[in-house]
């Protein structure tokens, strides 16, 4: 049984309506993105951009290859370690850091990936999520490199290539933008790639592309490999933005986070993603100043998107401008 | 006294009775999600939170009705199962003519509003629940010492897991509802309310999550998180049982209890993350699980 979660409802989300307006929108959010630090707490958008970056990267796995992963906070948190670690004990420059982070997230989507890709559905999100929880423990234990329940702290951030000095906020932001817009080409380019088209197949019909010839397992298992890489490079980025990695990264509910990001945002849209962390790190700043229970607001959103708001913001935006364009045409 | 390689006795015996104590909430809480899941196609994320709650309300009887364990627990399960109603009532039937993850979905987040605000309202401190009087103390065994409590919530969970199997099992009720779980149209065809029969089967599964809340009650504190990391546990105990088979969920879940008091033992260690191998090693043996069938 394939899961079509981004395609139930809406059809397809990734709507066919004309590059012009799509353009436009790109050059804004980009604009957008430049000026943001200036309109913001620097501090506060870099770690927005973080979970943005984390946000595309499960998507990768549930909007393009229908995978729900309820683990994927094992991937961000490990990473997190890893890079903290390498750049704090290491002495690595923050670029070579997060390279490290990726490749030991990498690693451990590969092996999460080879065990769990065996069953669908609900199955592969229990398996992913007990997974996690070994991972979550594993770092528990890990004390001497972890930190423990205090975490690994005072990551220094560094100098890029040794030359460029991000300490500032300014500089780390634009840092991270930077790692973010590679990143998110990244994810373009997989998406409209060949190999994104048979995820996408696999995704709408698992059955029809294992009888077109496709090893359909080797596909799942690149792409949650891959998802979970860019995983750790998101949360790499982090212990360098917020110099702090911490057992909440790697916790069975920043997994639930990330696919709360996903939903609000857009499954299966490019951009919903980013967008869906976008506001649910900044309700959870805001909350955490009004005082207010910021689980049970969180859980409240999530009911309600999944009750009335399947194709989240940028599925709905992506109909809206696909009904108009039609109505244009004829 | 005899040693077990080096282990007294004591230790061992007490780790055991530790290990069954846990098997017997693993296996009333897998109980109700085998149950749910079996009928409804759902994994209820909201089990951990609805264990809390029942032990919740049988903490406010005590201390705002001032009604003790006995009639907690009869009360607080049919609470939660009364809460578990409205719940697929009002949310969770919306959402059967779509994938099944939806579900697993919409019940994480219910689990989120419910730890949330319990979480607000009462600190995660938690509140001391006394054990009833009548069961109270306890008696030496001659090899180790048994608090009368503890023994009476493994007899009451294997009571209930056998009582629950009866039911579905072996009785016309129950053959309802297998018949259903197979071909609803068919059964509904036949003038058998499937929608409401779907409705009680929810409600029954998490009140066994409550039940199981009231009996943890004076084992454990009350406290609003007691259900977030345990839920993730009976996950792979149900998992491991084979989802959807009751008798795999109750099997599995005392094992794996006492395995784990086992793994206290002798490697201490890796006694968190043992259910989770085991979980991984079952998978790639028997990806059913131990009794479950490929579906």
């Amino acid at each position: 049984m394939a899961v079509k979660l981004s395609t139930t409802v809406s059809g397809t989300v990734t709507g066919s309506f004309s590059p012009g307006p799509r353009i436009v929108i790109g050059l804004l959010l980009i604009a957008l993105l430049l000026a943001l630090p200036f309109l913001a707490y620097p501090g506060f958008v870099m770690k927005a951009l973080c979970f943005a970056l984390f946000a595309c990267a499960f998507n990768l796995v549930l909007g393009f290859v229908g995978l729900l992963s309820f683990g994927h906070a094992a991937f961000f948190g490990i990473a997190a370690y890893a890079t903290g670690y390498a750049a704090k004990f290491w002495g690595f420059t923050p670029e070579l850091a997060i390279l490290f982070g990726a490749l030991i997230g990498g690693l451990l989507g590969l092996i999460v990936g080879w065990v769990a890709i065996r069953r669908q559905g609900i199955y592969f999100a229990m398996i992913t999520l007990a997974i996690s929880q070994m991972v979550f423990f594993f770092c528990i234990q890990a004390g001497g490199i972890t930190g423990g329940e205090d975490g690994l702290q005072g990551v220094p951030r560094g100098k890029v290539f040794g030359l460029i000095d991000i300490e500032d906020s300014l500089a780390g932001y634009y840092f991270v933008l930077a790692v973010f817009l590679l990143c998110f080409a990244l994810i373009w380019r997989i998406v409209h790639s060949p190999f994104g088209a048979v995820l996408k197949a696999i995704r709408e019909n698992e059955p029809r592309a294992i009888s077109l010839g496709y090893r359909v397992d080797r596909f799942k298992l690149l792409a949650f490999t891959l998802s979970a890489a860019l995983a750790g490079v998101a949360g790499g980025t982090k212990a360098i933005a917020v110099q702090l990695a911490s057992l909440t990264d790697v916790q069975w509910q920043m997994s639930g986070e990330v696919i709360l990001m996903t939903l609000l945002g857009g499954v299966g849209t490019l951009v919903g993603p980013a967008v869906g962390a976008g506001l649910v790190v900044s309700m959870e700043n805001y909350l955490a100043e009004s005082g207010l229970p910021v689980t049970t607001v969180i859980g409240f959103v999530f009911v309600v998107c999944v009750l009335a708001f399947r194709r989240g913001i940028v599925g709905e935006f992506n109909v809206w401008l696909g009904r108009r364009g039609s109505r244009a045409k004829s | 006294m005899f040693e077990l390689l080096g282990i007294p006795p004591q230790a061992l015996f007490g780790q055991l009775l530790l290990g069954l104590i846990n098997g017997s909430f693993y296996a009333l809480l897998s109980l109700g999600l085998a149950v749910i899941f079996g009928m409804l196609n759902v994994i209820n994320f909201a089990h951990g939170a609805l264990y809390m709650v029942g032990a919740f309300v049988a903490w406010f009887l005590m201390q705002y009705a001032g009604i003790g364990y006995w009639g907690a627990l009869v009360i607080a399960p049919v609470a939660v199962g009364l809460l578990g109603i409205v719940i697929e009532k009002t949310m969770l039937s919306r959402l059967y003519k779509l994938d099944h993850l939806y579900g697993l979905l919409l019940t994480f987040g219910i689990a989120l509003i419910l730890e949330g605000s319990f979480k607000h309202e009462f600190g995660v401190s938690g509140q001391a629940y006394p054990v009833p009087t009548a069961l109270a103390g306890g008696t030496n065994l001659g090899f180790m010492f048994l608090p009368f409590y503890r023994g009476w919530v493994v007899l009451l969970s294997v009571v209930v897991c056998v009582a629950t199997w009866y039911a579905i099992e072996r009785t016309r009720l129950g053959s309802y509802l297998r018949a259903a779980t197979e071909n609803p149209r068919l059964v509904q065809a036949f003038g058998i309310n499937v929608p409401v029969m779907i409705t009680l089967t929810y409600g029954v599964g998490v009140a066994l999550a409550g039940l199981a809340g009231v009996m943890a009650a004076p084992i454990y504190s009350v406290n609003p998180l007691m259900g977030s990391n345990l839920i993730i546990v009976v996950f792979a105990v149900v998992v491991i049982g084979g989802m959807g088979s009751i008798f795999g969920a109750v099997v599995s879940g005392y094992l794996l209890g006492l395995t784990e008091g086992l793994t206290k033992v002798f490697f201490p260690e890796a006694s968190n993350i043992v259910v989770f191998i085991i979980m991984v090693v079952v998978l790639l043996l028997r990806p059913a699980g131990l009794f479950g069938r490929e579906r």
